[in-house]
């Protein structure tokens, strides 16, 4: 199940992810292509959107359980151990790092540590560069989704770049599929740590 | 074809495709509406042979559907809420005509105030109707399911039509892995159609006409037999699709740690999966529950919960629908079940109106009730709230927001 997550106890490892973006980003679907990835490699996985109406542009929230065992739960995530923020200005809106565990996982779409306080593993990934690059463009916005998924397999591990890519391009055949896919694999070789700098108080 | 990640609709729209049904005919509702969609879908890609008529509200949509089932198609419709009140009339009508149908239930709370979320409320107000109603806690269950509702509504000691209940968004909008069965599969599983009589234009056959009311009166009888009958075919048709697909599960129940149980929870949908962890963290404090997971609703499985209840000490009910006045209704139901048998009983509503409970909520409630019939002996309070926890932590929040009404 890769870093993420209680050592081995006997039970099972269940872990819960809440991606933060704006409506039109993608983050049901990264939610969604990581239980496909989950899926490809044998383990348990749930995807859910917040439950209600979203909007073009407006924060929204999505969530993924991922685990080695059947999952029973049901009930909405309070308490991710990763969350994964598909947009810095995020953090001037709301609060992903609302309940996430100590020395949970924070994979931002970000060029320097955007986050302010706790005891968290930060990475981050100039996502916006990378989907910019390869032309993932929707009506204008860059759609880093698939960017932050590469960053976050490799952050985490908590499923593999391969699984990542193959999830992406059997939901997205042909060259969407390839360019989502080069954008993950670009991310995850780019993404790196980033503990705060000697002015910050985070990391 | 492998696992795949599929919502709960999803789940529904691929088992309907591979139950070869004929006739669909829906108007959309939240959170039911992705059913539809997909099932257009797979009709427009040649995928399923299937008509789709199109309608302009649910009563509609089911007077379709029942028609072209009367005529003797595999038909199926999906509706939530508000669709399913504005259908009720026709619900009685297909029920009552004892014709094979398969209708996926959405479950979401009625309003006023307008709420998209889940509760019980809309499909516990079809008991009385003469359906079949089961609820999936998963999206396997939900495709595995609507695949056996043709199967049971078609049996000829049935000839009900049956709900598939799967609960709004917490399945109907989530994707989890689902192993689709492949259509040779299905095919082996499921009969061609039957049905008690066909309309066309060759047969000589009045439907809905006024009938002696001793004649009337038998067909309610024969109706609440072939209820009894179907709990047969329920078991029967859990064990063959167990042995083809090595899905089994426990038929009209299923009984999570109930063997060495003291207290048994009485549930059932989706949140049955949050009252298990809530289970398993109990047993660490000493205390030991059971999970009867309801899977069918009607027939009540009468028989099954009293053996399982059996030599317990308590049994907690939780609804997630109230008959305002009266009691949630899986408690009256238990309550009848377990009459005399000084078994300590209390119905706990909770989770209306799409409030998230959560495995420590159930736990609260659990570890009370234990702890009450372990100092009491014997306790019986049939309507008990679990609020939402920020009104159990915080009694004053609740005048409130009550003042508007009060």
């Amino acid at each position: 199940m890769g870093r993420v997550g209680p050592a081995e106890s006997g039970r099972a490892l269940l872990i819960e992810i809440r991606f933060h973006g704006r409506g039109g980003q993608g983050a049901v679907t990264a939610a969604n292509l990581l239980v496909d990835a989950a899926i490809l490699e044998g383990k348990y996985a749930q995807a859910f959107p917040h439950f209600g109406a979203e909007r073009r542009g407006a924060p929204v929230v999505a969530f993924a359980r991922i685990s080695d065992r059947p999952i029973q739960i049901h009930s909405q995530i309070e308490e991710p151990d990763i969350v994964v923020v598909l947009d810095p200005r995020l953090f001037d809106l709301v609060d992903p790092l609302e309940g996430l565990k100590p020395g949970g996982y924070v994979v931002a779409n970000a060029r320097e540590n955007p986050v302010s306080r706790g005891d968290y593993n930060v990475w981050c990934v100039d996502a916006t560069s990378i989907a910019l690059s390869l032309g993932l463009v929707v009506s204008g916005w860059p759609v880093v989704n698939t960017t932050m998924l590469g960053a976050l397999s490799r952050a985490t591990g908590i499923v593999g770049l391969e699984s990542v890519v193959k999830a992406i391009k059997s939901n997205f055949p042909g060259r969407l599929g390839e360019a989502n896919a080069a954008a993950a694999e670009r991310a995850y070789r780019e993404a790196r740590p980033c503990p705060a700098g000697p002015g910050g108080s985070g990391g | 074809m492998p696992v795949m990640g599929l919502t709960g609709n999803y789940a529904v729209a691929h088992a309907v495709r591979l139950s070869r049904v004929e006739v669909v005919s829906a108007y959309p509702i939240t959170p039911q509406t992705t059913i539809v969609e997909k099932l257009s879908e797979m009709i427009e890609k040649g995928e399923l042979n299937a008509r789709i008529i199109r309608v302009e509200s649910e009563h509609s949509a089911l007077a379709a559907v029942y028609g072209a089932a009367s005529a003797g198609s595999r038909a199926f419709t999906a509706t939530s809420s508000h669709g399913l009140l504005y259908m009720h009339e026709v619900v009685w009508w297909a029920a009552g005509s004892r014709v094979p149908l398969v209708m996926a239930v959405v479950t979401r709370a009625i309003g006023p105030p307008w709420n998209i979320h889940v509760d019980h409320q809309d499909i516990m107000d079809q008991r009385d109707t003469g359906w079949i109603i089961s609820m999936a806690q998963e999206n396997q269950e939900v495709l595995d399911l609507t695949i056996q509702a043709f199967r049971i509504s078609e049996d000829p000691r049935v000839y009900l039509p049956m709900i598939v209940g799967l609960d709004g968004f917490i399945l109907s909008h989530t994707r989890a892995p689902v192993d689709v069965p492949e259509q040779e599969l299905v095919d082996e599983f499921l009969p061609p159609r039957r049905q008690p009589y066909v309309i066309s234009p060759e047969t000589n056959l009045v439907m809905g006409n006024i009938a002696p009311d001793d004649v009337h009166f038998l067909m309610r009888y024969s109706m609440a037999e072939a209820m009894e009958a179907a709990k047969r075919v329920i078991e029967e048709v859990d064990r063959e699709w167990g042995k083809l697909t090595g899905r089994s599960y426990g038929g009209l129940v299923e009984c999570y740690r109930c063997e060495d149980a003291d207290y048994l929870a009485v549930i059932t949908g989706s949140w049955s999966g949050d009252a298990k962890v809530a289970v398993d963290k109990l047993r660490e404090e000493g205390i030991r529950y059971g999970v009867l997971r309801l899977r069918f609703i009607r027939p009540w499985p009468a028989e099954k919960i009293a053996v399982h209840a059996e030599g317990k000490k308590g049994v907690l009910v939780f609804d997630r629908a109230i008959s305002m006045g009266g009691y949630g209704p899986l408690f009256s139901d238990v309550s009848a079940t377990l009459y005399g048998s000084r078994i300590s009983l209390e119905g706990v509503i909770a989770g209306l109106t799409g409030v998230d409970v959560k495995p420590r909520d159930f736990a609260e409630a659990m570890r009370r009730f234990a702890s009450e019939v372990d100092e009491k002996g014997f306790v019986y309070k049939p309507r008990e709230w679990l609020l939402p926890r920020k009104y159990r932590e915080n009694p004053e929040k609740i005048r409130e927001v009550a003042r508007i009404w009060s």
